[in-house]
Formats: C-alpha cells, structure tokens, sequence
C-alpha cells in the first residue's frame, strides 16, 4: 500500500537539485510524492517556496502532503487585520502565516489536510487536481456528494465547503495547493476567522466566507491519515508512479539547502505583516474613565505595516497638548502592533511629568489604541 | 501549448525580428540571439514594450497587486517585475530582458491585460564594457563564459555574471550556482573566486566589485591552518565593500532615544561589591521542588528582589522620585521593583507591584507571570509603568561588573553578573569553593550619597550571604 522513506536514504531530491537531467533514468516517469514530517506552517510553507525555486517540474510533477499545529493562513494580498481575530489569536497561541499564493483565509489544525500540486508553468491546471481529489475521495467513502465549483472549491452536500484553493505561478513553475477539511475545530475555526477590527478601509483581496464542514461530520471513520492515502493512491495511479511517500524533513539543510532562510523569511514582521496593502483606520474609541465615557475619534493610515499617518481627537486638556502630541508623534513610523504600542507608550512615559493621574489616563489612552491591533 | 508560444513570438515579432520566443527552453539559442541583438545595437538603449504574457486557464485579465520594480530602476534578466492576482492565484512576473525600467503601466490594483504592455524596458547594450569587447573574444572561450553544457546541463547566467566571470578568467562549468534554476549568480563567482585566492569574503550578501587593481600588484593569501592549498597570487585581486544600510528609527526605538537621553541628564555614582551566595544556592536547590510542585518555576531573582525591598524599607530614598525642577523629592511607599527583560524588541522592565507585602513565592510566581508575557510580546501597560527601583540580571547573558543606567524617574538601578565558582579564604585560613556573583549598583548622585548605597548594599549583601537573616526582618 504506503510504502515510507526517509529522503536522506533516497537520493531522489538531491539529485533532482544538482543535476536535473541526469537523474531522470533513476526515478520512474514524471512523478513524486512527498509528506512533511512538521506540523510548523512556516516551515512547510519554506518547503512549497523551496520545490518552487529549485526544482525542476519540467518533466516531472510533485504532490507534497502537509498538516500544520493550529494557525490562520492569509493570502498573499490580504490583510490579516481584516480576515481575522489576531487579539484571540495571540492568546491562544495561534500563529498568523501569509502564504506566497493568492484567495483567502484559512485556518489550519490537525484535522486539515493540505495538498500541494507541483508542475510546470504549462501544465499549471487547477480542475484536474480536485477532480483528481474528488475520485479519491468518491474511492473511499462512495456515499459521499463532493463537487468541484467553479470558484475551485469543493463542496459537501452541495452546501458545505470542505476545501479552498489557491495558485502561485512563477516563471517556469506553478503550485495549486487546497485545504481539505477532515476533522477540524470548527468552533475555533469560526471564531478566529471573524474580526473584531472596525472602520478599515483597504483594497487588500477579501475573503469570501462559507459555511464549513468536516468530512468527518459524514463518516466518522475517516482519519486524516486515510484521506491522505487515498488521495497519494490516486495520484501515484494518474501519473502512473509507484505508490511511494517520500518523508520529508524542512529543518534539514542538507537536504533542502537554504530553507532554513526561507523559513525566517516567512516569519519574519516584515513578510506576515508588513506586506499589507496600505489601509486606513476610521474608528472611535470609547474610553471608560471614572464613570464616565469618553469618546475619541481615531484616524490611522498604515503602509507597510505601520503607521504613516496618526490623528487621535481628544477631548480639550483631557491630556496636556504637548504631551498628547508627544504621544502622537512616537506612534508614527511605528509598526502596527499593540506590543510595540504598548512598549514605547510606557518607555515614553518616563519621560514625562510624574503625574498619577496624567499616567493613567496615557495608559488608558494607549490600552484602547492597543485594541484596534 | 503551441499555441500560446506563437502568441508570444507574434507580440515580440514587430519589436525585434531577431529576438526568440521567450518560452523557448533552450537557453543557448537565446543567449546566442542576445549576443547578435547586442553588437547589431550597438549605442542606442532600445524601448522594447514587456507585455504580460498568458497566465493561463484562459484568463485574460489580472489585478496588479506589488511592483517590485520602479521607473528609472535596473533590472537584470529573471529579476522579479511585479506581482499580479487573478482569481485566487498570484503570479511572479520576470523581467526578459537586461535594463533600464522606463514605463509602469499599471498602477497598483489596476487591472492589467493580457498581451498589453506592462512595462517599457530600455534595453541596454553598454555596461561599462563595449560591445566590441563581446565580438573580439575568441568564440570558443566566449562559449565557455555564456554556456556550459555539462553532462547534460545547462548553465544559466545573466549578461552581467558572464561578464564578471569573463574579467575574472572563471569557467563558469565550474561554479556552482545557487540561484532559481540553479542560476549562477555574483555571489557564487565572488565564492569561487574567493577559494581561489584565500581572499575572506565580507560576510555583506551584496558585494560590490571594485575596478581591478593594475597587474603589477600580487595580493598574498590569508594565512591557513591547512597547508594542503598552496596560496596563488593572482594579478588581478578583486576588492570587495559592502553596501551601508540606512533605515529611520521609530517606534520602541525612538522612545528608548528619549528616555537614554534623559537618564543621562542624571549625574551617575557607581558602587560595586562581591557576594557570596554559597548558601542561598544550596537553599535554592532545596526550595526549587517545592516550588515546582506549586508549578512555579524558582530562580534566584525572587530572593534577590525581596532582599532589595527589605533594604528600602531601612533607606527609603533609593526608592523615591526626584521631580523635574529638582525641587521635591517624593519617597514612594509601594515596591514596584522592576525586572529589566531582554526580548525581540529589545529591553523592557515589567515591575512587580508592592514586593514589600509579598512573600519570596509570590514575587517568584508573578515573575513567572511576566515572563511568558514578555516572550509572547504581551505585557500590559499596567505591567510596564509605575516602577520604583529596577534589577539588571545582565549575568544570565554574561559579565561580572556592569555600569547600569537608572531609569527615570527612579534614582537607583543594580546589574547583577554571573554567579562564577571561585576560591575563597574562609575564618580558618583555608581555601574553600565560593558562589560569588558581583553586583554593580548606579544611583542618583543628586539625592544619594555614596555612604547610603554602601550601607544598603552592605544590608542586602548580607541578606543574601545568609538568608537565615531575612526571617528575623520578614514581614
């Protein structure tokens, strides 16, 4: 059936790097399947950009199979303050990834299944895949109503999304890549995916929400592990290869040189935050401050993840002018991140007069700021 | 497939009749075509109008999403152009050519069209080498810079790389190269000409080549502990600078600015001493399962942050505020003794409130507490203000005697260094094995005199060499 290898043993990849050509006699026709041994988004993100910039796809195709620990996905256009809850996601430790290919958010968990198709930029074609994913799952589970959208996604019960697609081509290689839900958390899932962030004005792609479902929810005994066999069996038979995972480890350099510098590229602020498209914040603020509310218009525009332009309206000598214009000031050119905010709020305030009650009200100030990242 | 190729060569055909379909797999044709293109245009910069090219599935539209590039920019062959979206998939286009980017035709979010120009290239012939340079080299050798077939496989390099592999008399069959498609790039020639020579490469990523030296000069390899390669003067050595890298300063950054610059203003004594902490050690190993059972986790800063609140409760001005003018000075009553952390950001100082009520586990507890916060990048600005008096526990990177700076407005600040096994001289005459950790102290000269953080710090030294002492002061 499975038949598992480490890729240290199989010379396959490194021979795939080094000499394209050469290798073709050793490995059977125009095929290879791979899985990640991590469950780390940036890692196996580093992985896709990695089989995308130095392998060649000419003659050959690659499916790599992927599952990631809980993190949202945003696509390569979007904006993360948009799409999600990033306040709930940093207190349950949920990672926040932006991926090189285009579409919409998603969430991962254990119980999502990623699928990425690997070809040439010519043989760039996203139906046959999820067809392909389709017939497998039809394979195993016969009862089950899957079809493929035009929009490329796959529905269950004719209702129900189960997966989201999304491509990146480059010069002379393309990967399609799809979610595919099996036993996912919904409930995190939704209330991540829902922002609480308002008065954002953008021109990022937004995403087009569904309503989900997991496989699971229909046949209680389908596991992850199943759906990913079924669908390596459907390739390895399409593309007449043996039905053969290659295991793949993305901290290994030996292997995969350079990806460790792709992996701290994907993580880096610069990438999962600062590739935002310019947008702008129109809110108000509503302070409780001693029985009483205090309301402040806030207008923010931020580039590249920070802010470029910073108007707060507060209530006349609610705070010392040159104090408010102090803070004002610090907040331009810093990143949008409640962190940064709150450490150079504070560090600023030791330089300032020693007024309790001016303190609490720049804190109070600065905590509300906070809550708009 | 064929189709679209001859859709491609059909757009180029009325630009330049020699040029070759872009999807054209063999590169060696195309290199050769380039060449010919070069010497038959010899000193104009030709506009040649880049049209997006079919991305496939029948789309004929696209959003652009990012130029990489801007007008007035160079671009090299395969250099990245911008990135346009179509329907959930992100498309990286790549410049064809070598040049000067004259024209965007798109602004971002604009829809661009297949087959419509994208950009206006002005194709550029002379770099600093004449193109009668290109005709004059002997064909066989020129071969050998712009094109290795080797067991099959092909070399790729952009014009600039052959030419630095050509003035430096590198084969390029015998780089490895490391960019997309195992493209040979500056870097990898800058490597192998390194190796060659014995020349240490600057670790810049961008290296810059410097016009060669004249031949007379030889350059003596750097000395190597291998004896096996024999260092060869080259006559042409290659001088390497990196590039300086200039960026604003902003944010947390900027504020550190302005609290550095004010502390400064604060005329600093230093006082410094040596503890031994050989019993508190071997206590701390006794307390730390307790500790753990608890599910704290126990380090020596609870007991080096409780030991300072019991000495402010004997001098209270190290624990008090100067105002600006310098004209009250206000004894504050709460400990909020703060704990300088180092993160991602760079340093912050939570503070644990009211140390003075608190028990050693409780400070231990809420360090934890702070901890995590502070490596998630979650401190609250209730964490982060209305410290007192701050410890540096700089030891735990490194160091003995440190000079802190005091944060205003407090008017003290202790560094505390490693905790080193050292021999001592005990009562009796003999040598026995101390834990001795050293500790700089920085106070404000204004308001404290030397006498009174000697004293406070004889008292908290003394706390710490026999912790027994601190249950008779506990409150």
């Amino acid at each position: 059936m499975v038949l598992w290898s480490s890729l240290k043993s199989c010379l396959q990849l490194s021979c795939i790097l080094k000499t394209p050509k050469a290798d073709f006699r050793s490995t059977t026709s125009g095929g290879l399947i791979i899985q990640s041994i991590s469950n780390d988004i940036y890692q196996n993100l580093a992985v896709e950009d990695w089989i995308h910039d130095h392998m060649n796809l000419e003659n050959r195709q690659v499916l790599f199979l992927w599952r990631n620990s809980p993190a949202v996905v945003i696509g390569r256009h979007q904006n993360p303050w948009q799409e999600c809850n990033l306040r709930l996601m940093r207190q349950k430790n949920i990672k926040l990834a932006r991926r090189r290919s285009g579409g919409g958010t998603v969430y991962h968990d254990l119980g999502n299944i990623n699928l990425t198709f690997f070809t040439a930029r010519k043989k760039y074609e996203r139906m046959e895949n999820l067809k392909l994913i389709v017939k497998a799952l039809k394979a195993l589970c016969p009862q089950l109503d899957v079809h493929v959208t035009d929009r490329y996604d796959i529905l269950l019960d004719r209702q129900f999304k189960i997966s989201g697609t999304a491509a990146k081509l480059g010069r002379t290689t393309a990967y399609h890549h799809c979610t595919l839900l099996c036993n996912a958390d919904k409930f995190v899932l939704s209330s991540v995916l829902k922002t609480p962030y308002k008065g954002i004005k953008s021109n990022a792609t937004p995403s087009v929400p569904a309503s989900v479902k997991n496989l699971f929810e229909e046949d209680p005994s389908l596991t992850c592990e199943m759906l990913l066999d079924a669908i390596a069996e459907e390739y390895a038979t399409q593309h007449q290869i043996d039905h053969h995972i290659t295991l793949v480890n993305p901290a290994d350099e030996t292997v995969l040189p350079g990806i460790s510098n792709k992996t701290k590229e994907l993580q880096a602020w610069e990438w999962v935050y600062g590739k935002t498209p310019k947008f702008s914040v129109s809110t108000c603020l509503n302070m409780v401050y001693k029985d009483s509310v205090i309301d402040v218009k806030v207008d923010l525009d931020v580039k590249h993840g920070r802010i470029e332009v910073c108007n707060i309206d507060l209530p006349e000598q609610w705070l010392p002018p040159a104090l408010c214009s102090k803070l004002v000031n610090s907040f331009t050119g810093s990143k949008f991140c409640p962190n940064e905010i709150t450490t150079l709020a504070t560090t600023l305030l030791r330089v300032c007069p020693q007024d309790d009650e001016m303190h609490s009200r720049w804190n109070l100030l600065c905590e509300n700021m906070t809550r708009l990242m | 497939v064929c189709i679209h190729r001859v859709r491609s060569c059909s757009s180029i055909r009325f630009i330049k009749s020699k040029y070759v379909c872009v999807f054209d797999k063999s590169a060696l044709k195309f290199s050769h075509q380039q060449r010919l293109f070069r010497t038959s245009a010899v000193s104009c910069g030709q506009i040649v109008q880049f049209k997006l090219s079919d991305i496939g599935e029948g789309i004929i539209e696209v959003t652009v999403k990012e130029w990489y590039v801007k007008e007035g920019d160079s671009v090299s062959q395969f250099d990245s152009i911008c990135e346009v979206q179509s329907d959930k998939a992100s498309v990286t286009i790549t410049s064809r050519y070598d040049g000067i980017i004259r024209k965007l035709h798109y602004n971002v979010d604009e829809i661009a069209y297949v087959g419509k120009p994208l950009v206006d290239i002005e194709t550029d012939a002379s770099k600093g080498v004449a193109s009668e340079d290109v005709v004059e080299t002997p064909p066989m050798s020129h071969e050998e810079h712009t094109h290795q077939e080797i067991k099959g496989h092909k070399t790729l390099a952009t014009p600039a790389v052959r030419r630095l592999a050509m003035e430096n008399n590198v084969k390029l069959s015998e780089v490895v190269g490391t960019g997309k498609d195992n493209r040979i790039l500056k870097e990898d020639i800058l490597n192998y000409l390194a190796k060659q020579t014995g020349a240490i490469l600057p670790p810049s990523p961008k290296a810059e080549i410097i016009p060669p030296l004249p031949k007379s000069e030889t350059v003596p390899a750097a000395p190597k502990d291998k004896a096996h390669k024999i260092p060869v003067p080259v006559s042409r050595p290659i001088v390497f600078s990196g590039k300086d890298k200039t960026e604003p300063i902003t944010g947390f950054h900027k504020a550190m600015v302005k609290t550095m610059s004010a502390a400064l203003k604060i005329p600093h004594f230093g006082y410094c001493d040596e503890i031994d902490l050989t019993q508190l050690v071997q206590l701390r190993e006794e307390l730390k399962p307790l500790a753990q059972l608890r599910g704290v986790k126990l380090s020596f800063m609870p007991f080096f942050i409780k030991a300072a609140s019991l000495g402010l409760l004997q001098y209270p001005i190290l624990n008090a505020s100067l105002d600006e003018s310098c004209q009250n000075v206000t004894y504050k009553a709460s400990h909020n003794i703060g704990v300088a952390m180092d993160t991602e950001q760079g340093l912050i100082v939570p503070n644990v409130k009211n140390v003075q009520v608190c028990s050693v586990f409780e400070i231990a507890s809420e360090l934890n507490r702070l901890q995590s916060l502070g490596s998630a990048g979650q401190l609250g600005t209730n964490d982060l203000t209305g410290g007192t008096f701050t410890l540096s526990n700089i030891g735990t990177i490194g160091g003995t005697y440190a000079k802190p700076v005091i944060l205003p407005p407090e008017v003290a600040i202790g560094a505390l260094g490693k905790i080193q096994l050292l021999p001592r001289f005990n009562g009796k005459g003999e040598v026995f094995k101390a834990q001795i950790m050293n500790v700089s102290w920085s106070a404000d000269h204004r308001i404290i005199d030397g006498a009174t953080m000697a004293r406070f710090s004889n008292l908290w030294k003394s706390y710490l060499e026999n912790p027994a002492s601190m249950l008779l002061d506990l409150k």
